[in-house]
Protein backbone atom coordinates (compact mmCIF):
# COMPACT_ATOMS: atom_id res chain seq x y z
CA UNK A 1 0.00 0.00 0.00
CA UNK A 2 1.22 3.49 -0.80
CA UNK A 3 1.75 5.17 2.11
CA UNK A 4 -0.65 8.46 1.87
CA UNK A 5 0.76 11.18 3.79
CA UNK A 6 -0.78 11.57 7.43
CA UNK A 7 -3.90 13.58 7.80
CA UNK A 8 -2.94 16.39 10.11
CA UNK A 9 -5.35 15.69 13.12
CA UNK A 10 -4.74 16.08 16.70
CA UNK A 11 -3.67 13.07 19.07
CA UNK A 12 -1.44 10.39 19.79
CA UNK A 13 -0.57 9.37 16.41
CA UNK A 14 -0.58 5.48 17.01
CA UNK A 15 -4.77 5.93 17.49
CA UNK A 16 -7.33 7.01 15.79
CA UNK A 17 -8.86 10.38 16.99
CA UNK A 18 -10.38 9.69 20.30
CA UNK A 19 -8.80 6.00 20.67
CA UNK A 20 -12.03 4.41 18.67
CA UNK A 21 -12.36 3.82 15.20
CA UNK A 22 -14.42 5.69 12.91
CA UNK A 23 -17.32 2.69 11.97
CA UNK A 24 -17.32 2.32 15.72
CA UNK A 25 -18.24 6.00 17.10
CA UNK A 26 -20.44 5.59 13.85
CA UNK A 27 -22.33 2.67 15.39
CA UNK A 28 -22.39 4.30 18.73
CA UNK A 29 -23.70 7.24 17.27
CA UNK A 30 -26.46 5.30 15.60
CA UNK A 31 -27.35 4.03 18.88
CA UNK A 32 -27.15 7.25 20.47
CA UNK A 33 -29.91 8.65 18.09
CA UNK A 34 -32.02 5.71 18.41
CA UNK A 35 -31.61 6.34 22.65
CA UNK A 36 -32.78 10.11 21.94
CA UNK A 37 -35.37 9.51 20.10
CA UNK A 38 -36.74 7.08 22.33
CA UNK A 39 -36.12 8.61 25.97
CA UNK A 40 -34.73 6.04 28.37
CA UNK A 41 -35.44 2.85 26.30
CA UNK A 42 -32.22 1.11 26.39
CA UNK A 43 -30.33 0.52 23.19
CA UNK A 44 -28.38 -2.33 22.80
CA UNK A 45 -24.78 -2.02 21.45
CA UNK A 46 -21.57 -4.11 20.62
CA UNK A 47 -19.65 -2.40 23.34
CA UNK A 48 -15.81 -2.36 22.54
CA UNK A 49 -12.94 -3.58 24.91
CA UNK A 50 -11.66 -0.12 26.29
CA UNK A 51 -8.06 0.43 27.74
CA UNK A 52 -9.78 0.14 31.63
CA UNK A 53 -11.52 -2.12 33.53
CA UNK A 54 -14.88 -3.14 33.20
CA UNK A 55 -16.76 -0.95 35.98
CA UNK A 56 -14.52 1.98 35.63
CA UNK A 57 -16.65 3.59 32.95
CA UNK A 58 -16.14 1.60 29.68
CA UNK A 59 -19.60 2.94 28.73
CA UNK A 60 -18.67 5.99 29.66
CA UNK A 61 -15.82 6.35 27.56
CA UNK A 62 -17.31 5.17 24.54
CA UNK A 63 -19.92 7.67 24.17
CA UNK A 64 -18.07 10.52 24.98
CA UNK A 65 -15.83 9.13 22.44
CA UNK A 66 -18.46 8.99 19.74
CA UNK A 67 -19.42 12.35 20.40
CA UNK A 68 -16.39 14.53 21.26
CA UNK A 69 -14.69 16.78 18.30
CA UNK A 70 -11.36 18.64 18.45
CA UNK A 71 -13.35 21.82 19.14
CA UNK A 72 -14.96 20.14 22.67
CA UNK A 73 -13.73 21.01 26.51
CA UNK A 74 -13.75 18.18 28.55
CA UNK A 75 -14.71 17.90 31.93
CA UNK A 76 -14.49 14.58 34.38
CA UNK A 77 -15.98 13.94 37.47
CA UNK A 78 -15.91 11.13 39.74
CA UNK A 79 -18.30 11.22 43.05
CA UNK A 80 -18.36 14.98 42.10
CA UNK A 81 -14.51 15.39 42.55
CA UNK A 82 -12.20 16.33 39.45
CA UNK A 83 -9.19 15.09 41.39
CA UNK A 84 -10.24 11.57 42.03
CA UNK A 85 -8.28 8.74 40.31
CA UNK A 86 -11.34 7.62 38.02
CA UNK A 87 -11.21 11.24 37.13
CA UNK A 88 -8.28 11.91 36.48
CA UNK A 89 -7.17 8.92 34.48
CA UNK A 90 -10.05 9.52 31.94
CA UNK A 91 -9.40 13.26 31.72
CA UNK A 92 -5.59 12.06 31.00
CA UNK A 93 -6.67 9.23 28.82
CA UNK A 94 -9.20 11.45 26.48
CA UNK A 95 -6.18 14.28 26.27
CA UNK A 96 -3.93 11.98 24.92
CA UNK A 97 -6.09 10.73 22.47
CA UNK A 98 -7.99 13.84 21.01
CA UNK A 99 -5.62 16.72 22.60
CA UNK A 100 -9.07 18.78 23.60
CA UNK A 101 -8.66 21.13 26.36
CA UNK A 102 -9.91 19.97 29.47
CA UNK A 103 -11.30 21.64 32.11
CA UNK A 104 -12.45 21.75 35.62
CA UNK A 105 -15.19 24.42 35.89
CA UNK A 106 -18.34 23.10 35.41
CA UNK A 107 -19.83 26.27 33.01
CA UNK A 108 -16.93 26.25 30.69
CA UNK A 109 -17.33 22.48 29.72
CA UNK A 110 -19.27 21.26 26.40
CA UNK A 111 -18.82 17.55 27.22
CA UNK A 112 -18.90 16.38 30.88
CA UNK A 113 -18.51 12.53 31.91
CA UNK A 114 -19.64 11.75 35.20
CA UNK A 115 -19.58 9.02 37.73
CA UNK A 116 -22.00 8.99 40.81
CA UNK A 117 -22.90 12.51 41.10
CA UNK A 118 -24.70 15.09 38.35
CA UNK A 119 -22.71 18.89 39.06
CA UNK A 120 -24.28 21.24 41.43
CA UNK A 121 -24.29 24.38 39.26
CA UNK A 122 -27.22 24.08 36.41
CA UNK A 123 -26.28 22.85 33.01
CA UNK A 124 -27.02 24.78 29.72
CA UNK A 125 -28.16 23.76 25.71
CA UNK A 126 -24.77 23.78 25.10
CA UNK A 127 -23.69 21.12 27.62
CA UNK A 128 -23.54 17.24 27.39
CA UNK A 129 -23.97 14.87 30.16
CA UNK A 130 -22.25 11.32 29.50
CA UNK A 131 -23.17 8.97 32.71
CA UNK A 132 -21.08 5.92 33.66
CA UNK A 133 -23.81 3.01 34.24
CA UNK A 134 -22.65 -0.02 35.81
CA UNK A 135 -26.28 -1.94 35.58
CA UNK A 136 -28.94 -0.27 33.50
CA UNK A 137 -31.23 -2.51 33.73
CA UNK A 138 -33.70 -1.08 36.55
CA UNK A 139 -35.86 -4.26 37.28
CA UNK A 140 -33.06 -6.44 37.47
CA UNK A 141 -33.18 -7.47 41.54
CA UNK A 142 -36.89 -8.14 40.58
CA UNK A 143 -36.91 -9.95 37.35
CA UNK A 144 -33.53 -11.90 36.64
CA UNK A 145 -35.18 -13.30 33.28
CA UNK A 146 -33.80 -10.76 30.31
CA UNK A 147 -36.48 -11.80 28.12
CA UNK A 148 -39.25 -10.94 30.58
CA UNK A 149 -37.34 -7.61 31.57
CA UNK A 150 -38.09 -6.55 27.85
CA UNK A 151 -41.70 -7.86 28.33
CA UNK A 152 -41.98 -5.68 31.20
CA UNK A 153 -41.02 -2.51 29.11
CA UNK A 154 -42.38 -3.40 26.31
CA UNK A 155 -46.08 -2.90 27.83
CA UNK A 156 -44.89 -1.03 30.52
CA UNK A 157 -46.22 -3.63 33.22
CA UNK A 158 -43.77 -1.57 35.27
CA UNK A 159 -46.16 -2.24 38.93
CA UNK A 160 -43.63 -4.88 40.16
CA UNK A 161 -41.65 -1.97 40.84
CA UNK A 162 -43.12 -0.50 43.61
CA UNK A 163 -42.61 -4.09 45.25
CA UNK A 164 -39.33 -3.24 46.49
CA UNK A 165 -40.30 0.25 48.01
CA UNK A 166 -42.95 -0.76 49.94
CA UNK A 167 -40.24 -3.21 51.37
CA UNK A 168 -38.36 -0.36 52.09
CA UNK A 169 -41.30 1.27 54.00
CA UNK A 170 -42.20 -1.83 55.65
CA UNK A 171 -39.08 -2.42 57.21
CA UNK A 172 -37.54 1.51 58.01
CA UNK A 173 -40.77 3.44 57.63
CA UNK A 174 -39.47 5.16 54.53
CA UNK A 175 -38.05 4.82 51.37
CA UNK A 176 -34.57 3.74 52.42
CA UNK A 177 -33.25 3.66 48.60
CA UNK A 178 -30.60 6.40 48.41
CA UNK A 179 -28.72 5.77 45.01
CA UNK A 180 -29.48 4.50 42.08
CA UNK A 181 -33.56 5.30 42.69
CA UNK A 182 -35.68 4.70 39.81
CA UNK A 183 -37.47 7.10 37.44
CA UNK A 184 -40.32 7.29 34.98
CA UNK A 185 -38.27 9.21 31.57
CA UNK A 186 -41.18 11.05 29.98
CA UNK A 187 -44.22 8.89 31.24
CA UNK A 188 -43.04 6.10 29.16
CA UNK A 189 -40.04 4.19 30.38
CA UNK A 190 -38.52 3.24 33.70
CA UNK A 191 -34.98 3.55 33.44
CA UNK A 192 -31.95 3.33 36.41
CA UNK A 193 -30.81 6.97 36.60
CA UNK A 194 -27.24 4.75 37.43
CA UNK A 195 -25.62 5.61 40.72
CA UNK A 196 -26.29 8.94 41.66
CA UNK A 197 -27.84 9.84 44.96
CA UNK A 198 -31.29 10.09 45.09
CA UNK A 199 -30.69 14.24 45.82
CA UNK A 200 -29.78 14.73 42.22
CA UNK A 201 -32.63 13.00 40.60
CA UNK A 202 -34.54 16.57 40.91
CA UNK A 203 -31.47 17.93 38.51
CA UNK A 204 -32.76 15.07 35.59
CA UNK A 205 -36.16 16.65 34.93
CA UNK A 206 -36.24 19.28 32.44
CA UNK A 207 -32.11 19.68 32.52
CA UNK A 208 -31.65 22.00 29.61
CA UNK A 209 -28.35 19.83 28.94
CA UNK A 210 -28.51 16.04 26.98
CA UNK A 211 -27.79 13.62 29.15
CA UNK A 212 -26.41 10.27 27.79
CA UNK A 213 -26.29 6.97 29.59
CA UNK A 214 -23.59 4.13 28.66
CA UNK A 215 -23.18 0.70 29.69
CA UNK A 216 -20.20 -0.94 28.74
CA UNK A 217 -20.11 -4.39 30.15
CA UNK A 218 -24.29 -4.79 29.68
CA UNK A 219 -23.49 -3.29 26.24
CA UNK A 220 -26.57 -0.64 26.59
CA UNK A 221 -27.41 2.96 25.71
CA UNK A 222 -30.05 5.09 26.56
CA UNK A 223 -30.44 8.81 26.85
CA UNK A 224 -32.91 11.86 28.34
CA UNK A 225 -33.06 14.87 25.83
CA UNK A 226 -33.18 18.07 26.94
CA UNK A 227 -36.17 19.54 28.81
CA UNK A 228 -37.87 16.13 29.52
CA UNK A 229 -40.17 14.79 32.15
CA UNK A 230 -38.48 12.61 34.77
CA UNK A 231 -40.33 11.44 37.65
CA UNK A 232 -38.67 9.62 40.50
CA UNK A 233 -41.52 6.68 41.43
CA UNK A 234 -42.91 7.04 44.75
CA UNK A 235 -46.20 6.56 47.03
CA UNK A 236 -49.05 8.80 47.06
CA UNK A 237 -48.66 8.44 51.04
CA UNK A 238 -45.06 8.85 51.01
CA UNK A 239 -43.90 10.81 47.96
CA UNK A 240 -40.18 11.33 46.60
CA UNK A 241 -37.54 12.86 49.24
CA UNK A 242 -33.87 13.90 48.81
CA UNK A 243 -31.33 13.69 51.50
CA UNK A 244 -30.96 16.35 54.01
CA UNK A 245 -27.95 17.39 56.20
CA UNK A 246 -27.92 18.62 59.54
CA UNK A 247 -24.41 20.13 58.97
CA UNK A 248 -23.07 22.51 56.12
CA UNK A 249 -20.05 22.48 54.56
CA UNK A 250 -17.32 22.96 56.48
CA UNK A 251 -15.34 24.63 53.25
CA UNK A 252 -17.72 26.89 52.31
CA UNK A 253 -21.02 26.60 54.16
CA UNK A 254 -22.97 25.66 51.49
CA UNK A 255 -26.38 24.83 52.88
CA UNK A 256 -27.93 22.83 49.83
CA UNK A 257 -25.62 20.78 48.11
CA UNK A 258 -24.92 17.30 48.38
CA UNK A 259 -22.21 16.53 51.55
CA UNK A 260 -19.49 13.95 51.55
CA UNK A 261 -18.25 13.19 55.09
CA UNK A 262 -14.36 13.25 55.82
CA UNK A 263 -12.66 11.68 58.21
CA UNK A 264 -9.95 14.16 59.54
CA UNK A 265 -8.14 11.91 62.44
CA UNK A 266 -8.07 8.56 65.11
CA UNK A 267 -10.03 10.74 67.50
CA UNK A 268 -13.41 10.39 65.62
CA UNK A 269 -12.94 14.35 64.18
CA UNK A 270 -14.93 14.57 60.68
CA UNK A 271 -15.78 17.30 58.88
CA UNK A 272 -18.50 17.37 56.07
CA UNK A 273 -17.67 19.16 52.44
CA UNK A 274 -19.58 19.07 49.34
CA UNK A 275 -18.74 16.39 46.93
CA UNK A 276 -18.70 18.64 44.05
CA UNK A 277 -15.32 20.04 44.23
CA UNK A 278 -15.52 22.95 41.67
CA UNK A 279 -19.02 24.28 43.24
CA UNK A 280 -17.00 24.48 46.38
CA UNK A 281 -13.81 26.08 45.10
CA UNK A 282 -16.50 29.16 43.14
CA UNK A 283 -18.05 29.59 46.64
CA UNK A 284 -14.95 29.91 48.54
CA UNK A 285 -13.34 31.58 46.07
CA UNK A 286 -16.47 33.94 46.32
CA UNK A 287 -15.66 34.86 50.03
CA UNK A 288 -18.04 31.91 51.58
CA UNK A 289 -16.37 30.19 54.47
CA UNK A 290 -17.59 27.25 56.53
CA UNK A 291 -16.98 26.21 60.15
CA UNK A 292 -13.55 24.52 59.20
CA UNK A 293 -12.50 27.13 57.08
CA UNK A 294 -8.91 28.05 57.88
CA UNK A 295 -8.44 24.57 60.35
CA UNK A 296 -4.78 23.35 60.07
CA UNK A 297 -6.19 20.03 58.50
CA UNK A 298 -8.37 21.95 55.94
CA UNK A 299 -5.55 23.87 54.77
CA UNK A 300 -3.63 20.32 53.88
CA UNK A 301 -7.25 19.48 52.38
CA UNK A 302 -7.69 22.73 50.28
CA UNK A 303 -4.24 22.65 48.71
CA UNK A 304 -4.78 19.50 47.16
CA UNK A 305 -8.42 20.38 45.93
CA UNK A 306 -7.56 23.78 44.07
CA UNK B 1 -78.76 -19.61 33.06
CA UNK B 2 -76.02 -17.22 32.92
CA UNK B 3 -73.85 -17.18 29.85
CA UNK B 4 -71.00 -19.96 30.07
CA UNK B 5 -67.58 -18.38 32.22
CA UNK B 6 -65.25 -20.82 30.10
CA UNK B 7 -65.82 -22.76 27.22
CA UNK B 8 -63.32 -25.26 25.95
CA UNK B 9 -63.48 -26.36 22.24
CA UNK B 10 -61.59 -29.49 20.79
CA UNK B 11 -58.37 -28.53 22.76
CA UNK B 12 -55.07 -30.50 21.71
CA UNK B 13 -51.91 -30.21 23.15
CA UNK B 14 -49.11 -32.54 22.05
CA UNK B 15 -45.30 -32.30 22.76
CA UNK B 16 -43.88 -34.41 20.04
CA UNK B 17 -45.13 -37.97 20.24
CA UNK B 18 -46.48 -37.62 23.85
CA UNK B 19 -50.16 -36.25 23.29
CA UNK B 20 -50.70 -34.28 26.75
CA UNK B 21 -54.94 -33.50 26.02
CA UNK B 22 -56.51 -34.95 23.39
CA UNK B 23 -59.83 -34.00 22.02
CA UNK B 24 -60.90 -32.12 25.45
CA UNK B 25 -64.67 -30.02 25.55
CA UNK B 26 -66.68 -28.52 28.40
CA UNK B 27 -68.19 -26.00 29.30
CA UNK B 28 -68.19 -23.84 32.47
CA UNK B 29 -70.62 -21.38 34.60
CA UNK B 30 -70.20 -18.99 36.51
CA UNK B 31 -69.72 -19.90 40.31
CA UNK B 32 -68.95 -23.55 39.44
CA UNK B 33 -66.08 -25.55 40.77
CA UNK B 34 -64.88 -28.25 38.81
CA UNK B 35 -62.52 -30.79 39.62
CA UNK B 36 -60.26 -32.56 37.93
CA UNK B 37 -58.62 -35.66 38.83
CA UNK B 38 -56.90 -38.41 37.25
CA UNK B 39 -53.22 -40.63 37.61
CA UNK B 40 -50.10 -38.89 37.09
CA UNK B 41 -49.16 -37.58 34.29
CA UNK B 42 -52.25 -38.21 32.86
CA UNK B 43 -52.14 -34.48 31.49
CA UNK B 44 -54.26 -32.72 34.05
CA UNK B 45 -51.69 -30.09 34.87
CA UNK B 46 -51.05 -29.36 31.52
CA UNK B 47 -54.85 -28.94 30.50
CA UNK B 48 -54.92 -26.37 33.44
CA UNK B 49 -52.07 -24.30 31.97
CA UNK B 50 -53.95 -24.41 29.05
CA UNK B 51 -57.36 -23.08 30.52
CA UNK B 52 -55.12 -20.52 32.69
CA UNK B 53 -53.26 -19.13 29.42
CA UNK B 54 -49.87 -20.35 30.71
CA UNK B 55 -49.67 -22.74 27.83
CA UNK B 56 -50.53 -22.20 24.35
CA UNK B 57 -53.06 -25.38 22.96
CA UNK B 58 -51.70 -27.24 19.93
CA UNK B 59 -55.14 -26.82 18.17
CA UNK B 60 -58.40 -26.20 20.33
CA UNK B 61 -59.64 -22.95 21.46
CA UNK B 62 -60.36 -21.53 25.16
CA UNK B 63 -63.09 -19.08 25.05
CA UNK B 64 -63.49 -17.11 28.30
CA UNK B 65 -65.94 -14.50 28.85
CA UNK B 66 -64.37 -11.46 29.15
CA UNK B 67 -66.02 -8.40 30.97
CA UNK B 68 -66.34 -5.94 28.25
CA UNK B 69 -65.62 -8.42 25.37
CA UNK B 70 -67.87 -11.14 25.87
CA UNK B 71 -66.20 -14.58 25.28
CA UNK B 72 -62.87 -14.38 23.35
CA UNK B 73 -60.38 -17.22 22.92
CA UNK B 74 -57.72 -16.36 25.22
CA UNK B 75 -54.97 -17.76 22.55
CA UNK B 76 -56.43 -15.07 20.13
CA UNK B 77 -55.74 -12.06 22.53
CA UNK B 78 -52.38 -10.07 22.08
CA UNK B 79 -50.13 -11.08 24.39
CA UNK B 80 -50.03 -7.82 26.39
CA UNK B 81 -54.31 -8.16 26.40
CA UNK B 82 -53.23 -12.02 27.54
CA UNK B 83 -51.11 -10.83 30.35
CA UNK B 84 -53.64 -8.05 31.89
CA UNK B 85 -56.51 -11.04 31.64
CA UNK B 86 -54.16 -13.50 33.77
CA UNK B 87 -53.18 -10.36 36.61
CA UNK B 88 -56.89 -9.26 37.18
CA UNK B 89 -59.10 -12.03 36.37
CA UNK B 90 -57.35 -15.02 36.60
CA UNK B 91 -55.45 -16.42 39.62
CA UNK B 92 -53.08 -19.44 39.63
CA UNK B 93 -52.41 -21.51 42.62
CA UNK B 94 -49.28 -23.77 41.91
CA UNK B 95 -48.94 -26.82 44.20
CA UNK B 96 -45.11 -25.44 45.42
CA UNK B 97 -45.75 -22.19 46.49
CA UNK B 98 -42.26 -21.20 46.30
CA UNK B 99 -42.85 -21.19 42.22
CA UNK B 100 -45.26 -18.33 43.47
CA UNK B 101 -44.03 -16.30 46.22
CA UNK B 102 -40.54 -13.88 46.10
CA UNK B 103 -39.09 -15.75 48.96
CA UNK B 104 -36.54 -12.63 49.43
CA UNK B 105 -39.51 -10.12 49.76
CA UNK B 106 -41.79 -10.10 53.30
CA UNK B 107 -45.25 -11.60 53.43
CA UNK B 108 -47.21 -8.22 52.75
CA UNK B 109 -45.26 -7.36 49.88
CA UNK B 110 -45.85 -10.39 48.39
CA UNK B 111 -49.84 -10.49 48.81
CA UNK B 112 -49.31 -6.14 47.78
CA UNK B 113 -46.83 -7.22 44.75
CA UNK B 114 -50.50 -8.08 42.81
CA UNK B 115 -52.14 -4.72 44.16
CA UNK B 116 -49.38 -2.81 42.82
CA UNK B 117 -48.82 -4.48 39.43
CA UNK B 118 -52.31 -3.42 38.83
CA UNK B 119 -51.88 0.27 39.63
CA UNK B 120 -52.31 0.79 43.90
CA UNK B 121 -49.84 3.57 44.59
CA UNK B 122 -51.31 4.04 48.62
CA UNK B 123 -48.59 2.43 50.23
CA UNK B 124 -51.20 2.20 53.42
CA UNK B 125 -54.38 1.23 51.26
CA UNK B 126 -52.29 -1.88 50.29
CA UNK B 127 -51.12 -2.61 53.40
CA UNK B 128 -54.48 -2.31 55.13
CA UNK B 129 -55.49 -4.78 52.08
CA UNK B 130 -52.54 -6.99 52.75
CA UNK B 131 -53.13 -7.00 56.37
CA UNK B 132 -56.80 -7.98 55.81
CA UNK B 133 -55.99 -11.15 53.40
CA UNK B 134 -53.28 -12.51 55.72
CA UNK B 135 -55.91 -12.83 58.61
CA UNK B 136 -58.53 -14.30 55.96
CA UNK B 137 -56.08 -16.97 55.02
CA UNK B 138 -55.88 -17.69 59.22
CA UNK B 139 -52.14 -16.18 59.00
CA UNK B 140 -51.08 -13.49 62.08
CA UNK B 141 -51.27 -10.31 60.78
CA UNK B 142 -48.43 -9.52 62.80
CA UNK B 143 -46.03 -11.65 60.69
CA UNK B 144 -46.96 -8.99 57.79
CA UNK B 145 -43.75 -8.06 57.23
CA UNK B 146 -41.73 -11.40 57.46
CA UNK B 147 -40.41 -13.26 55.01
CA UNK B 148 -42.08 -16.43 53.15
CA UNK B 149 -38.70 -18.43 54.09
CA UNK B 150 -39.63 -18.37 57.46
CA UNK B 151 -43.12 -19.32 57.04
CA UNK B 152 -43.75 -23.08 57.23
CA UNK B 153 -45.33 -25.00 54.26
CA UNK B 154 -48.82 -25.11 54.96
CA UNK B 155 -48.47 -21.28 55.79
CA UNK B 156 -46.80 -20.23 52.55
CA UNK B 157 -49.34 -22.03 50.81
CA UNK B 158 -52.04 -19.93 52.21
CA UNK B 159 -50.29 -17.10 51.59
CA UNK B 160 -49.71 -18.37 48.31
CA UNK B 161 -53.64 -18.17 48.33
CA UNK B 162 -54.28 -14.85 49.76
CA UNK B 163 -52.08 -13.32 46.80
CA UNK B 164 -54.06 -15.00 44.24
CA UNK B 165 -57.28 -13.89 45.79
CA UNK B 166 -56.31 -10.01 46.76
CA UNK B 167 -56.85 -8.87 43.24
CA UNK B 168 -60.96 -10.34 43.53
CA UNK B 169 -59.89 -12.58 40.16
CA UNK B 170 -62.99 -14.12 38.64
CA UNK B 171 -61.43 -17.81 38.15
CA UNK B 172 -58.74 -19.16 39.99
CA UNK B 173 -57.05 -22.57 38.67
CA UNK B 174 -55.37 -24.56 41.20
CA UNK B 175 -52.85 -26.98 41.12
CA UNK B 176 -53.00 -29.78 44.00
CA UNK B 177 -53.29 -27.24 46.50
CA UNK B 178 -53.18 -29.44 49.13
CA UNK B 179 -50.06 -31.66 47.49
CA UNK B 180 -47.39 -32.10 50.25
CA UNK B 181 -48.82 -30.71 53.44
CA UNK B 182 -49.51 -33.01 56.42
CA UNK B 183 -53.46 -34.14 56.99
CA UNK B 184 -54.58 -31.86 59.40
CA UNK B 185 -53.09 -28.80 58.04
CA UNK B 186 -54.47 -30.46 54.83
CA UNK B 187 -58.29 -30.43 56.44
CA UNK B 188 -57.41 -26.77 57.78
CA UNK B 189 -56.98 -25.46 54.41
CA UNK B 190 -59.71 -27.19 52.54
CA UNK B 191 -62.05 -25.98 55.32
CA UNK B 192 -60.68 -22.33 54.25
CA UNK B 193 -60.82 -22.49 50.09
CA UNK B 194 -64.39 -24.06 50.70
CA UNK B 195 -65.35 -20.93 52.75
CA UNK B 196 -63.83 -18.54 50.39
CA UNK B 197 -64.96 -20.21 47.42
CA UNK B 198 -68.46 -20.13 48.72
CA UNK B 199 -68.17 -16.61 50.39
CA UNK B 200 -66.57 -14.75 46.64
CA UNK B 201 -68.54 -16.64 44.34
CA UNK B 202 -65.79 -17.53 42.90
CA UNK B 203 -65.12 -20.36 39.78
CA UNK B 204 -62.22 -22.41 40.03
CA UNK B 205 -60.88 -25.30 38.22
CA UNK B 206 -59.14 -27.50 41.24
CA UNK B 207 -56.71 -30.25 39.71
CA UNK B 208 -56.15 -32.93 42.25
CA UNK B 209 -55.35 -36.86 42.59
CA UNK B 210 -56.60 -36.89 46.07
CA UNK B 211 -60.48 -38.27 45.87
CA UNK B 212 -61.44 -36.42 49.01
CA UNK B 213 -60.28 -33.07 48.26
CA UNK B 214 -62.16 -33.19 45.05
CA UNK B 215 -65.86 -34.56 47.15
CA UNK B 216 -65.01 -31.80 49.25
CA UNK B 217 -64.40 -28.82 46.89
CA UNK B 218 -65.95 -29.66 43.63
CA UNK B 219 -68.99 -29.67 42.02
CA UNK B 220 -68.49 -31.43 38.91
CA UNK B 221 -65.60 -33.69 38.19
CA UNK B 222 -63.89 -34.84 35.12
CA UNK B 223 -61.87 -37.92 35.43
CA UNK B 224 -58.63 -38.10 33.09
CA UNK B 225 -56.90 -40.68 31.75
CA UNK B 226 -54.01 -40.68 29.16
CA UNK B 227 -54.73 -37.23 28.21
CA UNK B 228 -58.41 -37.91 27.45
CA UNK B 229 -61.46 -37.25 29.64
CA UNK B 230 -62.90 -40.86 30.47
CA UNK B 231 -66.02 -39.11 32.62
CA UNK B 232 -67.77 -36.43 33.70
CA UNK B 233 -70.47 -35.67 35.92
CA UNK B 234 -71.47 -33.97 39.16
CA UNK B 235 -69.27 -34.91 41.79
CA UNK B 236 -71.31 -37.31 44.02
CA UNK B 237 -72.45 -39.12 40.60
CA UNK B 238 -69.48 -39.75 39.50
CA UNK B 239 -67.27 -41.15 42.86
CA UNK B 240 -71.10 -42.91 44.07
CA UNK B 241 -71.56 -44.18 40.59
CA UNK B 242 -68.55 -44.59 38.27
CA UNK B 243 -69.10 -45.83 34.94
CA UNK B 244 -65.83 -45.84 33.25
CA UNK B 245 -63.47 -49.17 34.43
CA UNK B 246 -60.64 -46.39 35.07
CA UNK B 247 -62.80 -44.24 37.41
CA UNK B 248 -64.02 -47.85 39.23
CA UNK B 249 -60.76 -48.54 39.78
CA UNK B 250 -59.72 -45.09 41.10
CA UNK B 251 -62.65 -44.87 43.19
CA UNK B 252 -62.04 -48.30 44.63
CA UNK B 253 -58.24 -47.41 45.26
CA UNK B 254 -58.88 -44.90 48.12
CA UNK B 255 -58.00 -46.16 51.25
CA UNK B 256 -60.52 -46.48 54.38
CA UNK B 257 -58.98 -45.75 57.50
Amino acid sequence: MSAAPARERPGDPAYNFAYLDEQTKRMIRRGLLKAVAIPGYQVPFASREMPLPYGWGTGGIQVTASIIGPEDRLKVIDQGADDTTNAVSIRRFFHRVTEVETTEETADATVIQTRHRIPERDLTENQILVYQVPIPEPLRQLEPREAECRKIHAWQEYGVMHVGLYEDIARWGHIARTYDYPVMVGGRYLMAPSPIPKFDNPKMTKMAALQLFGAGREKRLYAIPPHTDVKSLDFEDHPFEVQKWDETCGLCGAEDSFLDEVILDDAGGHMYVCSDSDFCRHRRDAGHRGAMAGHEAVRVLTEQVS
Amino acid sequence: MSAPLLQVEALNQRFGRIEACRDIDFVMHPGEVIGIVGESGSGKTTLLKCLAGRQVPTSGRVLYDMRVKGPTDLYALSEPERRLLMRTDLGYVTQNPRDALRMGISAGGNVGERLMVNGARHYGAIRDTASDWLERVELDPGRIDDRPATYSGGMQQRLQIAKTLVVNPRLVFMDEPTGGLDVSVQARLLDLLRGLVRELGLSAVIVTHDLAVARLLADRLMVMRRGEVVEQGLTDQVLDDPHHPYTQLLVSSVLQP
